[in-house]
């Protein structure tokens, strides 16, 4: 069975002009695997894992005809009811560690307050619980680490923090925002790999917001194609080089290749299908 | 002639020395890229160049002249530079037309009007933009106007500083195509600073990869095509960008 479904999702923002949908009518279903959501800036492809966790903020509205996560509806859930589960079950990496952590709080006092605000547990035990974290997501001297502030530690660590932070909790779906674009291409490579790891070993639901077609290729089994707040193209992630749809394929043949013979990069000729 | 040669730079910040002992030259009309994962040095071997970063010593020189200190007027008008997000870069008070009419007013230039009109023309930008401000553009068209900013002054050797890292794949096809053209037509010289190899390939004919403020490989692109180089971590870094290797 499905874990969550979502039915006919639009997200909405007043303009001048009246409400102007910036999600127009996404379904999705995602059972326990790794799902890939890839599309420009601005497609809507971030605004539908927020909507998911009803993260949308004035004076954005969201209105969707179903959305179930393991059989409860989300959409009726009270907000109090919600904060118990995002962070405990469902949980959402964001893109820029920069700025998504607390410049204050010690790194480990981060991590101890997620686990902290769904769990009851010894103080002795919630401090072995984050090394044993901050091990599992590499870091090496996990003790001397948790004592730092964000401000001390290097971008890649603090996305590691962060994801050791969202996966405490043991969720039972993730929902990565752009986890690596804010970093290196070497430091990319160890944190997905360390994500899908973590995703695989614990069964858990994975889906992977990005902009880089290659990047969702390589860790997810299945792909959506998000334009204009519009799916419009889904497919298995080894048939990526296949896609039929021109936005698809202009997004494709865009990015330049390692062996590269071409002159001049083809860039999308946005009037030949509708949107932007 | 060389536009750029640097020959055993160290440059420090305070009491820490971030680059160790950089020689490289740029001949005129080539394109070099720097390569190399962040901490590595290689924007502030720019910075160096743009006396961004004082604390150098070694020599620059900079169309056979060797290059000052401080920031100097008849430098500016040979060598300008890109800046990485062009979020960060306009002045978000100023509009376009504001923000290209300074490097002329700092230069006395006249004819304004038309090498601003001219410009937005190079760039592919419309002129319906030019009394905008920057939130009112997208990023990819803020950093055509941040290259326009650049060419105002006509010079003849470009820095980029990741010119289309912050930017989406089919906006970076379109950046890179205009900076390709761009140099085609004004006969410019790039020193270009990326992380991605795949940009480096397109863009550059040479590159010298970077480690912990050390060069440790120079060597033509097409080495990417395929994947022979003589140093271990150019090995790792082509693996890492899904390189065969």
């Amino acid at each position: 069975m499905a874990m969550l479904e979502l039915e006919n999702l639009r997200v909405s923002f007043p303009s001048a002009e009246g409400p102007v949908d910036v999600v127009k009518g996404i379904s999705l279903s995602l059972g326990r695997e790794r799902l890939g959501i890839v599309g420009e800036s601005g497609s809507g492809k971030s605004l539908t894992g927020r909507a998911i966790l009803k993260l949308i903020n004035r004076p954005g509205v969201m209105h969707a005809d179903r959305l179930e996560f393991d059989g409860i509806d989300l959409l009726s859930q009270s907000e109090r009811q919600m904060r118990h589960l995002r962070g405990a079950r469902l949980s959402m990496v964001m893109q820029d560690p920069k700025f998504s952590l607390h410049p204050v709080m010690r790194v480990g006092d981060q991590i101890a307050e997620a686990l902290r605000c769904h769990e009851r547990l010894r103080r002795r035990d919630v401090k072995a619980r984050v090394i044993e974290m901050l091990e599992k997501v590499r870091i090496n001297e996990p003790e001397a680490v948790a004592r730092l502030y964000p401000h001390q530690i290097s971008g890649g660590m603090g996305q590691r923090v962060m994801i050791a932070m969202m996966l405490i909790p043991k969720p039972d779906l993730l929902i990565a925002d752009e986890p690596t674009s804010a970093l290196d291409v070497s430091v990319q490579a160890t944190v997905l790999d360390l994500i899908d790891s973590l995703v695989t070993d614990n069964g858990m639901g994975l889906m992977l917001i990005s902009h880089d077609l290659n990047l969702v290729a390589r860790y997810c089994d299945r792909i959506l194609v998000m334009n204009a707040g519009e799916v419009v193209e889904e497919c298995a992630a080894g048939q990526l080089q296949q896609a039929t749809h021109p936005y698809t394929q202009g997004l494709l043949a865009a990015v330049p290749q390692m062996v590269e013979d071409r002159d001049e990069l083809p860039v999308l000729d946005r009037s030949r299908w509708s949107g932007t | 002639m060389n536009a750029l040669t640097l020959e055993g730079v160290n440059i420090a910040y305070g009491h820490t020395q971030v680059v160790h002992d950089v020689s490289f030259s740029v001949a005129s009309g080539e394109s070099f890229a720097l390569v190399g994962e962040s901490g590595s040095g290689k924007s502030t071997v720019l910075k160096a160049i743009a006396a961004l970063a004082t604390g150098w010593s070694g020599s620059i020189e900079v169309a056979g002249k060797p290059r000052s200190r401080e920031h100097d007027k008849a430098f500016a008008r040979q060598c300008q530079m890109v800046f990485q997000d062009p979020y960060g870069s306009l002045h978000p008070r100023k509009t376009i037309d504001t923000i290209l009419a300074e490097p002329l007013q700092v230069h006395g230039l006249g004819n304004r009007n038309t090498r601003i009109l001219d410009m937005l023309n190079a760039v592919g930008l419309d002129k319906r933009y030019r009394f905008r401000f920057p939130h009112q553009l997208s990023g990819g068209q803020r950093q055509r106007v941040a290259i326009a900013r650049a060419l105002m002054l006509e010079p003849s050797i470009m820095l980029l500083d990741e010119p289309t890292s912050a930017l989406d794949v089919s906006v970076q096809a379109e950046i890179l195509n205009l900076l390709k053209r761009l140099r085609a037509e004004q006969n410019l010289t790039y020193l270009m600073v990326s992380h991605n190899l795949p940009v480096v390939g397109f863009m550059c004919e040479r590159m010298a990869v970077m480690q912990q403020g050390r060069i440790v490989e120079i060597c033509d692109t097409a080495a990417l095509r395929t994947g022979e180089f003589t140093s271990g971590y150019t090995q790792e870094l082509y693996a890492a960008s899904g390189g065969a290797g």
